[in-house]
């Protein structure tokens, strides 16, 4: 998907593609066939404006007819109210595009998941209805005889498809552009974990914004080109359900996340259901449906994330290279790390909490919170499970705002900002389960933390190699993610952070699931980071493993602090072993 | 004559509120349960209508109930019929992309479970044009063309006009809707269904087979949801495509009403009723459902957690 190979091979394909679709079209004499290779470029375009929002970000779009509506209807009401050709008219649709993916995406935007897919299937039904009480119910293009491409109007057919393959190709081509850069990435990370996205300093509110917009102007430009071609408009046929869901089953079909799963998708299914009605459906109406609906079933079982990377897992499979099903690589070579002699602390103070609260409900997650991490310490977090320990990592970068009490990051208070923000900052975050991009090689899942301190691409993959080299995975820098065992992930993730080059990183638990083994070299890793300039707070439950990696301990138990001080002093502290070992095990102590 | 007007518009939206909060049930227990948005809800909606068709008018089958009572015995009977077909739907087809087969993947199966009940959608509604036709149909009851005339106490000369077989339908629903409420929080398998849904690894733990209780709220579901579509077309024609306009209704309903709880999703169904036809009496009919969108947008946005709901989406 998101490599960044050389820009020849889909450049090439995009080209013999559209080349070939032509020549195709030439060779067809029949007008039926012929409206129907315009359709089906026009449909992937609309497939490829989705894919752009949803299929990236993974926020699915019930309403992309809404966009694909109002770039059909600008060109109508234009060209019939006030005689402004389609030329015009597409471009003008697209602006009015880009606007409702502003109004749209705005208020859309704060919801996730099942509640963003059906409050987009509103709008498309709301305009639907709207454009029906204003009187549009069934709009003919009007005739053009005095200067027919003036209008975009043409006896032969040939050249509504050439047309419409050269939308596509720009549609290809900004999906291209977006894959291989920052913005696809941006997307991509928002899709696989949206709050860890915005701690790795992506300001994803942006980014979603963008993608709405620009996947609103491509699919007004592809209803736009629909009018022009049909000639007539019903709000049913572009606001209908039927069309946000053929956009959104082409999509699926063919693959989603990747710009060639529309057009797969468009080929295969648009001509399928065309020819069905036009054959069957005069005997048999609703043969078409039904033929449809269970070949939609039948690819779906057998390939459930669409025929392109089905398709892409067997070819990998068979080459024997290591696609995402193929798993079985030699262990990497262990972390050459250096274990750096005594840390020295600078004596500065880097991060300050003071008196942090946190209620949810009636619920006191944590009350009046305060410690100091001086630059260049490491910081051990522990206490029993529902201690608070990550509801204050929350605190620290953002996720949460506190009911009271500040958080101030080398003289700035943090209090209020966005997690990208504090990204920004400097303050660097993992997480107790990690995700990665399985499909993308460790240097692509590295480069999306690099974005907050590189301004352009090399620079940012410059810096995800510094950064891999860091943690010692420089050996699996090309391998797929799907294909890292554990330990290589906690690694790769430690990259993701350093990457930012953070002052301060929050580590929630990296050792959790780890062998004894490999904890080892994930303490290396991590105790070499102060002395490269990092410093680190770290949550972990292995007591063991904390006394040798941190100097000094903050005990939390029923959110408050109960002890702070040097690992020897803390564990010797009764209050804080009957918290952590339970009550039972200091009764046994004392007697042993 | 705005009182008679608005007040008859109160009473319809009340009546056929009470049968859109019934779809809503069904629509939201498997929504509540699985997390699976499913497209083709609105086509056992569809199909539920066609099963008291059949049952009633075309087989003659419940001839000896009268043709008063027939319709509303059919419109239940769909109830049983369509949870087998439910069941076996998700027995079939649903389970190979949701509940435990995806646990742990990428995106939890979702695009995977959408375009699967989407097709399911499509050959259901094009399979019941084939065999059914196209012409609207209904099996209508009696008590259809009569109604209860309700004299207002100011005004001798005025009356508010209510349909027998709405209220009918009404109470019906109110009754299942209650039943099924029972079910799920008193029963022993109420308890299962809420324990699956709340935390399925943790229930997979306590020795709760989540697939099976999918399973069934899947059935549960879609026989409620069919119920309700056999109560419609006691007094309202329909064709194989009506499913999609109900779809449409029944997640506006379930959304509003917050997620995954019964209670909320009768009251969201019984909104949409009052908002529809109260929206009449301001509003061009063409603007009926654009009122309902509009309405429904303004809840999500402001409260994302449903008017009467509290969870909100886990992230």
């Amino acid at each position: 998907m998101a490599g960044r190979g050389g820009l020849l091979f889909p450049l090439a394909a995009i080209a013999i593609m559209a080349l070939g679709w032509l020549a195709l079209g030439l060779a067809v004499g029949n007008s039926y066939y012929q409206l129907m290779m315009t359709l089906v470029p026009i449909w992937a375009v609309l497939g490829l404006s989705w894919n752009l929002l949803s299929g990236y970000t993974g926020l699915v779009s019930f309403g992309h007819a809404s966009f694909f509506g109002l770039g059909a209807y600008t060109v109508t009401i234009l060209l019939v109210r006030l005689d402004l050709t389609p030329w015009f008219g597409i471009p003008l649709g697209m602006l009015v595009g880009v606007a409702a993916g502003l109004v749209i995406g705005y208020p859309t935007f704060r919801l996730r998941g099942h509640y963003f897919a059906l409050a987009m299937l509103a709008y498309p039904l709301a305009l639907l209805y709207v454009f029906e009480w204003l009187g549009y119910q069934e709009v003919p293009l009007p005739m053009k005889r005095e200067a027919p491409a003036w209008y975009m109007q043409f006896n032969d057919y040939h050249v509504y498809m050439a047309l419409a393959v050269g939308l596509l190709v720009v549609a290809l081509l900004i999906s291209l552009a977006v894959e291989r850069s920052r913005f696809g990435r941006s997307l991509l990370a928002i899709k696989q974990n949206e709050p860890a996205a915005e701690a790795a300093g992506i300001d994803t509110l942006k980014w979603k914004m963008r993608a709405i917009t620009l996947s609103g102007a491509v699919a007004a430009a592809a209803g736009g080109l629909y009018a022009v071609v049909l000639l007539v408009v019903t709000p049913d046929s572009v606001f209908g359900v039927l069309t946000s869901a053929q956009a959104l089953v082409v999509t699926l079909f063919g693959g989603t996340g990747t710009l060639w799963g529309p057009v797969i998708g468009a080929v295969i299914l648009i001509p399928l259901s065309e020819t069905l009605q036009a054959e069957l459906g005069d005997v048999i109406p609703g043969i078409q449906g039904v033929v449809y609906g269970l070949a939609i079933i039948l690819v779906i079982l057998l390939a459930p994330e669409g025929i392109y990377w089905r398709v892409r897992d067997w070819l990998h499979l068979a080459r024997g290279t290591p696609g995402a099903a193929f798993r079985s690589r030699a262990p990497a070579a262990p972390a050459l790390v250096p274990v750096p002699a005594e840390r020295q602390t600078s004596g500065q103070v880097l991060l300050e909490v003071r008196g942090l609260s946190k209620s949810f409900g009636g619920l006191r997650a944590l009350d009046g919170i305060a410690f100091q991490v001086e630059e260049g310490a490491i910081l051990g977090i522990i206490g029993p499970n529902g201690a608070g320990k990550t509801t204050l990592f929350n605190l620290l970068n953002g996720f949460l705002k506190p009911n009271g009490g500040d958080v101030v990051f080398a003289g700035q208070t943090l209090v209020g900002l966005k997690p990208n923000r504090i990204c920004r900052l400097g303050v660097g975050r993992t997480f107790q389960v990690v995700r990665a991009f399985q499909r993308m090689s460790v240097l692509e899942n590295v480069v999306v933390g690099a974005y907050v301190r590189a301004a352009a691409e090399d620079e940012a993959f410059e810096i995800a190699r510094e950064a891999v080299a860091r943690v010692g995975l420089s050996p699996r820098l090309e391998a797929l993610a799907g294909a890292l065992s554990n330990k290589e992930l906690r690694l790769m993730e430690l990259a993701r952070a350093l990457a930012g080059r953070p002052r301060l990183l929050l580590m929630d638990e990296p050792l959790a699931g780890l062998a004894a083994a490999e904890v080892e070299e994930m303490l290396a890793a991590v105790r070499a980071l102060p002395s490269s300039g990092t410093t680190v707070v770290i949550i972990e439950h292995t007591m063991r493993a904390m006394m040798r990696l941190a100097e000094r301990f903050v005990v939390l138990n029923h959110g408050r602090v109960i002890a702070v001080g040097r690992p020897s002093e803390v564990t010797a502290d009764a209050g804080v072993v009957e918290a952590y070992l339970g009550s039972k095990w200091t009764a046994l102590h004392a007697r042993g | 004559m705005f009182a008679e007007t608005f007040l008859e518009a109160l009473a319809a939206g009340l009546f056929l509120g009470c049968i859109y909060g019934l779809m809503c049930v069904g629509l939201g227990l498997i929504f509540g349960v699985m997390r699976v948005i499913n497209f083709a809800q609105g086509d056992f909606l569809m199909l539920g209508m066609y099963f008291t068709l059949y049952v009633v008018s075309v087989w003659g089958l419940l001839a000896f109930l009268g043709p008063a009572a027939a319709p509303f015995v059919g419109a239940v009977l769909a109830g049983p019929a369509l949870f087998v077909g439910g069941y076996l739907l998700h027995r079939l087809l649903i389970a190979r992309v949701s509940g435990t087969s995806v646990t742990g993947s990428e995106d939890e199966g979702r695009s995977a479970q959408l375009i699967l009940t989407l097709g399911v959608a499509l050959a259901l509604e094009n399979g019941a044009l084939i065999l059914f036709g196209s012409t609207p149909q209904s099996a209508r009851t009696t008590l259809a063309l009569r109604a209860w005339e309700i004299p207002l106490l100011y005004d001798p000369t005025a009356a508010v006009f209510i349909n027998k077989a709405s209220v009918v339908a009404c109470v019906l629903s109110i009754v299942i809707a209650a039943a099924l409420y029972l079910l799920i929080n008193r029963s022993r398998l109420g308890k299962t269904l809420r324990a699956a849904a709340d935390n399925p690894t943790a229930a997979i733990y306590m020795g709760i087979d989540v697939d099976r209780a999918h399973r069934i709220a899947f059935g549960i579901g879609t026989g409620v949801t069919a119920v309700a579509g056999g109560l419609v077309a006691t007094y309202h024609p329909f064709q194989p495509y009506v499913g999609l306009d109900y779809v449409i209704i029944m997640y506006a309903g379930v959304v509003m009403g917050g997620m995954g709880s019964i209670l909320g999703a009768f009251w969201g169904g019984l909104t949409i009723g009052l908002v529809q036809q109260l929206s009449t009496l301001v509003l061009p009919t063409q603007l009926q459902n654009a009122a309902i969108f509009a309405v429904f947008l303004l809840v999500v946005l402001m409260r994302p957690q449903g008017l009467f709901g509290r969870a909100a989406e886990r992230i």
